[in-house]
């Protein structure tokens, strides 16, 4: 399993919390919109991640859970 | 630079009205074209001949009928001509493989100011548009098919409301064919995007929402749904009828078939033109009567596309795979000519201005960040920015490309950066001078707000 944090670039209104609650993934552009480092997260950080993703005003900060296929399989795909 | 492969080039212009004598020479999608009005569905038969659809009452034969068209619709390597040539057998089968009745959507929302195609087939050859819906239903199972024009273009709304009219029997839902409805949507540019659509379609604004889920898997109604441009349709009409093998007899391996474009600029006859993929420029450009001016470059793409240089016009082949190391594409087919007379900077300042006004104001990045480009382009143009304009320009780029939800803000950034380096000379020449004496003159890049002669329009 692991996580990355995206942002929904609609509903964020550039509060900035989430650069103040995670500071090692996202910094503010010149107008105060986040800029996402997008790379799977550390154990460490999906804590801090998780706390900036409930903080953000509008709920625009989204942490994604990503299954890492598990080695060895080959998974069919249909169509 | 190689010439493809499949040298035949035939060309129709839009006002023509030959018949076709078969496959595979061009005009194929213009075959049935006349210089005044629709064709009727009597005539778009005798032209093209029935289409034979499975029809089966079974669930077994529907299944088998749908898989033979979606197999039918791979081998013919068509590709999506809204812009983006995702291949179209893929998109389909994502749709025909998702849990839930399917949704067809034919996409005729043209909102690039300088393209006309898909307004023109829709006007001229309703029955091909809707032929093509009816295809793709039956390939991937929808039981609704629901056409949209754009407002704006009157004549086509009424064309695709007559042509329904004449087959309302078969297009009344009842039977194995599926319901047929017409929309007409709003004209801006975003309008057509794909969840734009399917946003306004669901009783909202016609502006993109934030995806997944993409329309495949919840589209309208949260059913899946497939979004099909109008010539991607009209293809598939022809596909249907003739195969796979008859498609790829015209193009390139990788996009093969014929396109519609839009050209324009100092042409003699502007307007929408049935090419092979990978036929070259120059024969285009002969076919519409030559050019009239100077030729100092090429945009291809439209607004979200890029610039070639004037120098390069002689060995241009127009596909995807020709067009990608000039960083360029054919996109929905646009194809517009800028005279040596015309200011490069000033056009580029004005279309990005337009842009970043096109913007459906939703996402922080977009709205600042083509407003801050429009602004530094409107001061190199003036010859009042300052030192690092274009260092300043860069970084906004960057700031704002691939940071909203729909591919807006990545298209106008494309197109000025294009621009920045296409025209670099004239850029320098602003940055010391100032506003230059061609600055003046008439716009020759169309935007609604400002018309210039619109091509190919009556």
């Amino acid at each position: 399993m692991s996580h990355r944090v995206t942002v929904n670039p609609i509903t964020c209104e550039a509060h900035g919390m989430c650069a103040e609650l995670l500071p090692e993934r996202i910094t503010l552009d010149e107008w105060g919109y986040p800029l996402v480092d997008d790379r799977p997260l550390h154990g460490s950080e999906v804590e801090h991640a998780m706390r900036a993703a409930r903080a953000c005003p509008t709920f625009a900060l989204l942490l994604q859970r990503e299954r890492t296929p598990r080695a060895g399989r080959v998974r069919a795909r249909s169509g | 630079m190689s010439t493809p492969e499949t040298t035949m080039t035939e060309l129709h212009p839009r006002a023509g009205g030959a018949r076709l004598d078969g496959p595979p020479a061009l005009p194929r999608l213009l075959a049935g074209i006349r210089a005044d009005g629709a064709s009727t569905h009597a005539e778009h038969l005798e032209l093209h001949g029935p289409l034979a659809l499975g029809g089966g009452a079974r669930r077994r034969q529907v299944r088998e009928d749908a898989a033979r068209l979606l197999d039918e619709v791979e081998r013919s390597g068509l590709t999506g001509r809204g812009g983006a040539s995702f291949p179209t057998a893929t998109k389909m089968r994502a749709v025909a493989g998702a849990r839930g009745r399917a949704i067809v959507v034919a996409n005729g929302a043209e909102g690039e100011p300088a393209s006309l195609k898909d307004r023109t087939l829709m006007e001229t050859l309703p029955h091909l548009v809707l032929d093509g819906g009816l295809v793709a239903a039956e390939a991937v199972g929808a039981d609704e098919l629901i056409v949209c024009a754009c407002e704006s273009a009157g004549a086509s709304v009424e064309a695709v409301e007559l042509a329904i009219g004449e087959r309302s029997r078969e297009l009344s839902g009842s039977g194995s064919a599926p319901k047929v409805t017409l929309v007409s949507v709003p004209s801006h540019y975003v309008a057509g995007q794909e969840t734009a659509l399917l946003h306004y379609l669901g009783g909202g604004p016609a502006k993109p929402t934030f995806t997944p889920p993409l329309p495949f898997e919840q589209g309208l109604r949260r059913r899946p749904t497939l979004v099909n441009n109008a010539e991607t349709l009209a293809h598939l009409a022809l596909i249907a009828r003739h195969g796979a093998n008859w498609f790829r007899q015209l193009g390139t391996a990788s996009q093969p078939g014929s396109t519609l474009v839009t050209l324009s600029g100092p042409v003699a006859h502007p307007g929408v033109y049935e090419i092979e993929n990978g036929s070259s420029l120059t024969s285009l450009i002969e076919a519409s009567g030559g050019a009239t001016a100077r030729v100092r470059a090429v945009l291809l793409g439209g607004y979200a596309g890029a610039w070639i240089g004037g120098e390069l016009l002689q060995a241009l082949a127009l596909s995807q795979e020709h067009l990608a190391p000039h960083g360029a594409t054919l996109g929905a087919g646009i194809i517009l000519l800028l005279s040596e007379a015309a200011c490069p900077v000033a056009e580029t300042a004005r279309v990005a201005r337009w842009m970043a006004d096109q913007s459906a104001h939703q996402c922080g990045p977009c709205i600042h960040g083509l407003d801050a480009l429009a602004i530094t382009v409107e001061q190199m143009a003036s010859g009042s920015a300052e030192a690092n304009a274009a260092q300043r320009a860069d970084r906004l780029a960057s700031l704002t490309a691939r940071r909203g939800a729909c591919a807006h803000p990545d298209g106008a950034v494309n197109l000025i950066l294009s621009s920045l380096e296409v025209f670099a000379p004239e850029f320098a020449d602003h940055a010391r001078h100032g506003a230059c004496e061609a600055c003046a003159r008439p716009p020759e890049l169309p935007l609604p707000l400002r018309p210039v002669d619109a091509p190919g329009v009556r």
